[in-house]
Parts: C-alpha cells; structure tokens; sequence
C-alpha cells in the first residue's frame, strides 16, 4: 500500500543547492541583458530609455529588480514545469496512492530565509534611490517652476524670471561638468493630477492643498513627451505633456521672449476689440492688457506654441478657429464653453490671437 | 446510511466551543471599532487645522455629568445581567430601567450641548473643519447610543409583558456587550474631543 | 475507491407551481441556497461588467477611437471595476463560502441563518441599486448618471462641485448596502467557524478552505468599516456641507487615499485568500497527496492577513509621502512578498512525487500556478517605489492586478466550480468543454494581459479613453484586444457546459473524486439537513481515515 511515509529532505535540499549554485548566475545574466537599454526610437515615453537622473536612477534599480524576480521566475516556474510534467499520473496507475508527505520543517526554513534575504537585498536598493531623488535639494541655479494642474491643461509660473506660459514647458538641458537641473513644485487648481514625462522622471501627483515637488535634469535636447497620469475628469486623456529642453542660449531666448508683454498689432485690433469685449477676458490673460482672468491658460505668447488645448491639437489657425467656435469638437468636455461667436467676430478673434507671439 | 464518523477508543466527551452570540457580538464590534478608528482618525488629523471659525478652546465645554452617567449605565446593566442569571427578573428589570434613563439623560444632555453650539456659538457642520469633525465623531457615537438604547427598550418592554426569564442571560449580556463598548467609545471620543483635541 | 453513491428510492410527488419554488428561494435561509444564489447572482453581474470590460478594449482597439465619447468611457471603467470587485468576485466567493463551509466542518448550517440571508440581499440590492444609474439622467446611450469618477473614487474628483447630479452618488450608496451585507457574512463565517465545528475538529484539523476563509472574514470585518467610514464622510461633505475632503477649507484629498486604501488594500486579501482555499483543497485531491506544510500554511496566511493591513500606501507611492513612509511601505509590501511565496512553494510540493490527474480543476490550477507567480513578481516590481513612481498609474499596475484577479482568482474560481459542480447539482459537468474552456480562456488571458504590461512600460498611463499614435502603443492595444474575444469564448462554454450538465451530466454520485473532506460524504446534492448524524473527526482529512483505515492520518499529524 504506502511505504515510507516520510521523504528524506536532503535529496530536496541538494537539488536546491545545485540550482542555487549553477542556474541563478546564468539566468541573472540573460535577463539583465533583455533589460538594456532599449531604443528611443520604440517610443517616445519608454520608462527604459533616460535622459535624465531620476529616471537614470530608477532605470538602473530596475534592472537589478528585474534580474532578481526574472531569476526567481526562472528557477520556480522551471520547478513548476517539472512537476507537471514528471508527476503526472501514469496511464498504468495500479490505483496506489503515491508516499504522503505531510511536510518538512528544513524545507520550509530554507525557502523562508531565501526569500526574506532577497527582501532585504532589494529593500535597500530601493530605500538607497528614494533617498537619493527625494532627499535632494535645489543648487542655488535650479531653474524653478511652478506648475499648477488645472482640469485639463497644465499651468507654468517661473517665478524669479517672471514668465507665465501654459502647456508647454521649456527647461535648459544639462550636464554632469555644469549642472542645471530644473526644480518643479507641483501645486492644483482643482483635483488630483499628474505629472508623468516617463524619460525625464517617475511621476508625481499634483493634489490641491498638498504642494509636490520633483526635479529633472536631461542631458540631451529635444522634446519630451507625457500626459497627466492620475484621473481627473472627463478630458484626462488629452490633459498631454510636452517638454522642451533647449540649449542655455535657446532656453535664454525663450525666457526673453516669453516675460514680455503682448505684441500689439494694429492690425489685429478689432479682433482685440472683440477678445476684450467677450467674456475671454474672465478666463485667459494676454500680458498688457485689460485680460487677466486666471482660469485658462496664458495666451500671450500663444502662436510661440507648437500646439493647442494641451497637445490635443496642432497649433495651425483652422484648428484654432475651431477650438474657438466649440472646444468640444477637439476635447469634449473641456472647461471652455463654446464662445457662440459670430462667422466675422470668429474670424476676427482667431487673427487676433495669431499675433500673438 | 449514516454519515461516516470515526469515534476515538479514548473519547474524550469535552467538546466545548464559545457561544455563538458573544462571538458575533465581538466580530460586530471590531467592525464598528475600526469605523470609530476612522472617525478619530480624521477628527486628530485635523486638529488645528480649521481656517477660519470657533476652535474647540472656545466653544467646547467638557461634559463631565454626562460622562459620568453613561459610565455609570455600564455598571447598571453589568448588575441587571447578574441578577438575570440568578432569575431576579424584577430586580433586573429595574437596574436595566435605570440603564435606559441614564442613557437617555446622556443623549439629552447632548442634545441640550448640540443647541447651544449651534444656537449660541455658531458652530454647525458646515462651519469648519472642527464643526465637521466634531458633529461627525460625536454624531456617529449617539447614533450608536440611539440604537443601543432602542434595542434596550425593546428588552424592557419583553420584560414587562412576562418574556425574559432566567434563560435569556447570555442573550441579555451580549446586549451588554455592545453597550460597553458603546461606552469604551465614549471614554475615547471624551479624551480625543474635550482633552486632547481642547 | 470512491464511497457508494446513495441510490433514492423514488417517490411520487406532485410538482409544485412555480411560484411556491421562487418563493422558496427567495425566502430561503439554508446556506447551499443561499451560497448558490450568491453565485448566480455573480455571474449575471460578471456578463455586465464583461460587457463594460468590451466596451473599453473596442473603444481602445486604436489611436482616436471613436467607439463611445469620454464621458461613457469613463462610466465604463468605473462601472467594470466597481462591478467585478463588489459584484462579482466578493459575491461568489461568498457564495462558495457560504455553501461549503458547514460542510465541511460538519455542521447543519450557519451559524446566524437569517443573518446569511439579510447579507444576500442587501449585496443583492447593493448591485441592484448601482445599476439604475444607468437609468437615471440621460438615459442608457449617454449611460444615464452611472458614476464615472473611477471605482476609488479621489477626492476630490467626487465633490458636489466637481461631480454634478448624482452619479456618485450611486456609488456611494450600493457601497454602503452592500458593505453591510459583506461584514455580516463576515460575522456569520467567524461565528459558524468558532462556534459551530464538529466533535474532534480541533482548529488544528480543519481543512485549509476553512482557516483561509476565517482569515478572509476576519479581514473583512476589520477593513469594509473604513471604507465605510470614509463613504459616510463623503456624503456629509456632499450633502451637510462638510470640509472632510474639502481642499479649499483645509481638507485633505490625500486622507481620503489613506482611507480608501486601508480598505482597498485588505480587500484584494479577501479576494485572494479564498482563492488560495480553492488551490489547497483541489491541488492535494489531483496530485493524491496531502497539502505539504499543513501548519505552515497556516501561519503564512495568517501573516498574510496581518501584514496585508500594513502595506496599503504603495497604491500611494506617486502622492508626494515623505521618504520614511516611502521606505516603511517599501519593507511592509515586501515583507508581505514572503509567505505568499511559501504558499507557492507548499503548492508545488504537494504537487512534487504526486500522480497529478489533469482533469479540468487540476488544469485551473496548474495554471493558477504559473499565472500567480508572475503577478506576484511584478508586485515586487512596484513594492520599489522608485519603479513604481513609472510603472504607478500606468497599464502596468493594470496588468498586474488584471493578472491577479483572472490569473490567480478566476482561474481557481474555474476550477472550485468544476471541482464542487458534482456535489451542487448531483451532475458530473462535461471534461471535453471543460478543457475547451480551459483552452480558450488561457490564450485569451495570455494575449489580453502579458501584452498589456508593455504599454505600461511605453509610457500609457490608465483611464485614458484615448491615446495618442506615435507613442508605440498602438500594436500593443490591439493584441490586447483581441484576446478580450477568446476570453468571452471560454466563458461562453463554461456557462454552456453547466446549463448543459445541469439536465444532462452523468449522475455524480457523493465523491466522484474520491476526496477527503466531509463534504464528500454527503449525499449529492445534500439534503437540507446536509448530515444525517452529525460526523465526528480525528484528522485533517476524514475520509481518507475511513478509506484507509490500516494507515489513517491520525497516526502521522
């Protein structure tokens, strides 16, 4: 009927051990190897191509992480696959129940230690990153920034260079022999947001009455994608991110150009005539003049943009004229009502905002 | 055809598990235990925080009588139980009476403090942060008050009308179960509220 | 060597109209009838939220979707999560529960019957309730005033300002009657264990379903009440004007995560424990060994349980935590990592010099298995804050707990109805659709949710109704929703196989799988009284004691 009742551990015990020993180093090394660098070029906000520190960091502590629970994964589910496989009933079964083994107290020590070994090993990865991104404080010429999350676009204050802009953020690029990094305190409007640029930075919530900070400091140019990644309402698809990192000299222009008034045109006064006379002045701000309202974005330099409606529409005039006439024909339940303007005022406001450099 | 059963050569006829009342009983009170928690939680969390409108130095008078006679309704109904399970049913109808009255004099009394907050003092749970945390904390505790002694009336009426004898004490004492813990409560929110909080 | 069916003597009796037998069922206090509408009543919602679950995969299928507009798309992902969480998983877990727990420990029926049946109902209605929000406002195409601020809920996304009429609050409402229902199961199942096993079954030898389901209860008890709590102080703010989660008054939106969290973490706990019940009673059956580990799996549950009330800020990483609570939620979650570990481990030497019998329980579980596995893996992937702060928010965290919830507690479920189908309805369900299901629903899942952590590493943040071309996302959501299909297929079958084998299986008899616990000593389906004389025990598994009785388990544990 059933022999021995009680399976000698040790024979467990040494397979264990041979596994630790040979197939552990092999498996680490296949998949940190999956875990390099991979190409910008798969796409624009891959977590695993960094440009700057933080996400450096964290790109780094993942791959350990990654090499950790890939080895684990390894040796349990090729465990796993054997067990299926070598225990399965044999057709010629004589209806014998197999030995019952009811436990083992060394075996269960032995994946009790491993296990809470490993924890340890990646806790202190893990604590030693958090302190190093979170702990850090701006150097005397951090670009600061503040950026207020409204429902569904993204403010920017720079407050020492006395710049106003909206949805489109530009920070200098740096590097290790002069470090430039740009410092954000991320502040709300309304509810909770998020601001997630996956290759400059982890992401941080912006939460009304709790103000975040993060920092970022991308070494190489160019532009940078992201979106809002915390729900916040009905457009927090389009709530996009774009982030400019320019060369000093370029970020230096950018910054001359943006903290000065309003360009006037004389051409474009009716069209100002009709901005001003309309409810817009309630809710945007153009520098110098009689519009001051603060509860959607800045457009004084809106035609400096690349884009509207937070990235969910290219900057070309039809497509301005169209946010004008409904915004719900680009973002369906944006903040902005329709302004119900006339086909000539229409035409008139849209050029007036095209002067807008 | 009979269940299979397996009976031990050495049958050892003790086979006694806890009552079912008290245990339920228990189980509902870690549960509404932890929404207390939360309550208390929040209520310290926001201590000093209100902007604007009376802070509880100002306005908060602390309810000592009323402490005095909730408490003193857990020892009441600790004696009524007692006499209960030695069948004294008139003795325990009247120490459960005294319970009732104690009690009701605590949500009175509350009521008469809820008057004069909002009344004399301006403060209601729109106020502030203090207002919506007070009137919640201390609300939900008299809602369980209100409760408990709805159910303790009931009791007393089943006793008028001949129902409770000796053999419903352990129904009797899970009741007073929840009382107690309807007091231990007590004795948190008064130091959370009228000390701490002051 | 299965134990002898019992043959009926037939008897003529008069068919009753169909109106007594509903009123049956709906007055019925009897734990297998209220277990089995308790999964009914789970898998009707399980169509609904599997619907809602289509809708956003068509809607996402590609860039610029134009399937369904935001504001309905948001509805769905609210209405599917609130759904399968409070609607489906918890109600059918009770369910089986609630059916087998008596069984097995010998008892007539729960311990608070009328209790049992006031908690079907008030879930019941819970789930009644959130479903004419559809009906409400603009009707059924806009999806009328159904909640769409996310199943958490943020504040303070669900203030009066910020969600108009009220949509949110049906869902705060259905919560709360149906949280009510939850903690008086909760009770009921404390009580019925503690109070109600039979002679000779020490809390030492009950079988595993029952210690992992008094852990469940026991974290339900203690976690529903602050979600509770928090749902009362979201209707004082608004309906009586209070500032608990108001952020203009000082109020806190972060408090609200706290709460919700201290709640919502546990429950995924409550939703898993059962789970892990299921793969102890079935793997040791299939494989014909005992559990291994018996004690340990005890004591790693319990940790569980107790632990899995401390790690509730890692859905909390991103808020902008100082760097100690970081780091303290970093080491609890990871702590949590180790039993859970155990547990696989003690699966798979019960499994290891077994003779596994692959009939379709077995497969879920085999599955179950690997599946677990790697989501767990990928939860120590986000247990690292750093790695979380990117992978947070995103399709990543959506394919892990996508992972977990099908890959580990359907999968079982699959299997817990397959395994205990025979004692329910007295039918043996049919092994070639049995494994037909298994089949599609295991390509369907893999196609659906290993592709959909890699969006998640592109970047894709979640409840997004759209997304942009040009991220790399595309392939990727199209994979995805392919599998959606496979999946929908599977279960299909499986609604077919029981329909099916309900009127046409082979007759069951008491222990087609020639088990070892009491339920298998009952007749199938069991009478109402389910034992004729209440059992006595004096090991964990009493039928096998009886069926080898030169060489019982009480001479070894």
């Amino acid at each position: 009927m059933n022999g021995q009742r009680r399976v000698t551990n040790a024979r467990v015990v040494r397979s264990l051990d041979i596994l630790a020993r040979q197939v552990l180093p092999f498996c680490g090394s296949v998949v940190g190897g999956f875990a390099a660098p991979a190409v910008p070029s798969l796409s624009p906000t891959n977590i695993f191509a960094p440009v700057s520190t933080p996400a450096q960091s964290i790109f780094d502590l993942s791959r350990f992480v990654l090499m950790v629970t890939g080895s684990i994964f390894v040796v349990v589910f090729g465990l796993l696959a054997y067990a299926v496989v070598k225990f399965r009933k044999k057709r010629a079964s004589d209806g014998r129940e197999p030995a019952q083994v009811y436990g083992s107290m060394q075996v269960e020590l032995a994946w009790t230690v491993i296990p809470i070994l490993i924890v340890v090993a990646l806790f202190l990865a893990a604590a030693r990153v958090i302190a190093s991104i979170q702990n850090a404080s701006p150097p005397r010429n951090a670009v600061e920034v503040t950026v207020i999350g409204h429902q569904f676009w993204w403010e920017y204050r720079y407050p020492s260079l006395n710049v106003v802009t909206a949805n489109e953020l530009h920070i200098p690029v740096s590097d290790t022999e002069h470090p430039a990094p740009t410092f954000l305190t991320l502040l709300s409007a309304d509810t909770d947001h998020s601001f997630w640029v996956p290759r400059l930075a982890g992401k941080t919530d912006l939460i009304p009455n709790h103000p975040n900070s993060m920092w970022v400091d991308p070494h190489e140019t160019g532009l940078y994608l992201g979106q809002c990644a915390q729900y916040c309402g009905t457009q927090h698809a389009k709530m996009l991110l774009r982030v400019y990192v320019d060369s000093r000299e370029d970020f230096d222009r950018w910054i001359q150009e943006q903290s000065g008034p309003a360009r006037v045109s004389a051409a474009a006064s009716e069209g100002q005539t009709i901005f001003e006379r309309t409810a817009c002045i309630n809710c945007h701000t153009v520098a110098g003049t009689v519009a001051n309202g603060r509860f959607g974005p800045d457009l004084t330099h809106l035609m400096s943009r690349d884009t509207i409606a937070s990235g969910a529409a290219p900057n070309t005039p039809e497509n301005l004229r169209r946010w004008i006439q409904d915004p719900g024909t680009i973002k369906p339940g944006s903040k902005m009502p329709a302004m119900g303007l006339s086909g000539p005022d229409l035409m008139a406001v849209t050029s007036y905002l095209e002067t807008l450099h | 055809m009979s269940a299979p059963s397996v009976t031990m050569p050495e049958a050892d006829t003790r086979w006694n598990l806890p009552a079912r009342g008290p245990a339920g009983m228990y189980c509902l009170i870690a549960a509404e235990a932890a929404i207390f928690t939360i309550f208390v939680v929040a209520y310290i969390f926001y201590i000093g925080k209100s902007v604007s409108g009376p802070q509880p130095h100002d306005v908060l008078r602390v309810p000592v009588f009323l402490t005095i006679c909730l408490l003193s309704s857990s020892l009441t109904i600790h004696f009524a139980v007692k006499l209960l399970s030695k069948g004294r049913v008139i003795s325990f109808a009247l120490w459960w009476l005294l319970t009732v009255a104690l009690g009701a004099v605590f949500l009175a009394g509350t009521v008469r403090e809820w008057r004069h907050l909002i009344h004399d003092e301006g403060l209601t749970i729109q106020t502030n942060l203090f207002g919506t945390t007070y009137y919640s904390l201390v609300g939900l505790h008299a809602f369980h008050v209100t409760v408990g002694l709805l159910a303790l009336v009931t009791v007393l009426i089943f006793t008028l009308l001949g129902n409770v004898r000796r053999e419903h004490t352990q129904r009797a004492e899970v009741l007073s179960m929840y009382w107690h813990f309807v007091d231990v409560v007590w004795v948190v929110v008064f130091i959370v509220v009228y000390v701490v909080g002051r | 060597m299965s134990t002898q069916s019992i043959a009926w003597a037939k008897t003529e009796v008069s068919r009753r109209p169909l109106v007594e037998k509903l009123h049956e069922w709906v007055t019925t206090v009897d734990h297998k009838r209220l277990g089995i509408l308790y999964i009914l009543y789970a898998l009707l919602f399980l169509a609904f939220g599997g619907v809602e679950a289509t809708i956003i995969r068509i809607q996402l299928i590609r860039p610029h979707n134009g399937f369904v507009s935001p504001q309905v798309f948001n509805r769905m992902f609210t209405m599917h999560g609130t759904t399968m969480i409070f609607f489906v998983a918890m109600p059918i877990l009770f369910g089986f529960a609630n059916y087998l727990i008596p069984l097995m420990i010998g008892a007539r029926d729960m311990a608070f019957p009328r209790l049992n049946a006031f908690s079907f109902w008030m879930t019941a209605f819970g789930g009644l309730l959130l479903y004419f929000s559809f009906v409400g406002g603009d009707g059924l195409y806009g999806a009328g005033n159904a909640p769409d601020v996310g199943w958490f809920a943020y504040a303070p996304l669900t203030a009066q300002t910020f969600s108009r009429g009220h949509s949110t609050d049906f869902w705060i409402l259905s919560l709360l009657v149906s949280g009510f229902g939850s903690v008086g199961t909760a009770i009921n199942i404390i009580a019925t264990i503690l109070c109600m096993r039979c002679k000779g079954m020490t809390l030492g030898k009950m079988p595993l379903l029952v210690w992992l389901n008094l852990t469940m209860a026991g974290l339900v008890v203690l976690a529903v009440s602050p979600l509770t709590a928090a749902q009362l102080m979201l209707l004082v703010d608004r309906y009586l004007g209070g500032h608990f989660f108001d952020t203009q008054a000082g109020g806190s939106a972060v408090i609200w995560m706290h709460f919700f969290w201290v709640f919502g973490h546990p429950e995924v706990y409550v939703l898993v424990i059962p789970a892990f019940a299921f793969a102890s009673e079935i793997i040791p059956v299939f494989s014909r060994k005992a559990i291994f580990g018996y004690p340990v799996m005890v004591a790693a549950t319990i940790c569980i349980g107790f632990i899995g009330m401390s790690v509730w800020a890692h859905h909390m990483f991103t808020v902008g935590m100082s760097s100690a609570a970081n780091t303290f939620f970093v080491l609890s979650t990871m702590a949590i990592a180790v039993p859970t570990g155990i547990k696989i481990f003690n699966w798979l030497a019960t499994m290891w010099g077994g003779q596994i019998d692959f009939k379709t329980p077995m497969l879920f579980c085999a599955a179950f298995l690997f599946q677990f596995l790697v989501a767990g893996l990928t939860g120590v992937m986000m247990s690292v804050a750093p790695f979380d702060w990117q992978l947070g928010n995103s399709y990543f965290v959506v394919a892990h707990f996508h992972y977990v919830i099908l890959g580990g507690i359907f999968f079982t479920l699959f299997a817990a109805f397959y395994y205990w189908f025979p004692k329910m309805s007295g039918r043996m369900y049919n092994e070639t659709l049995g494994k037909l299901h298994f089949w599609l629903f295991l390509i369907g899942f893999h196609l659906t949710f290993d592709f959909m952590h890699i969006p998640g590493i592109l970047g894709m943040p979640r409840r997004i109704y759209t997304y942009e071309p040009g991220r790399g996302w595309d392939i990727w959501n199209l994979i995805v929703t392919v599998g959606v299909f496979f999946q929908a297929a599977g279960v299909l079958v499986f609604i077919g196989n029981l329909l099916w084998s309900y009127w046409r299986g082979k007759v069951a008899g008491s222990d087609p799988w020639d088990a070892w616990t009491l339920d298998w000593s009952t007749p199938s389906p069991p009478p109402t009284y389910n034992f004729v004389t209440i059992p006595e025990v004096r090991s964990r598994r009493p039928l096998w004691d009886l069926k080898h009785p030169e060489d019982p388990d009480w001479q070894y544990e």
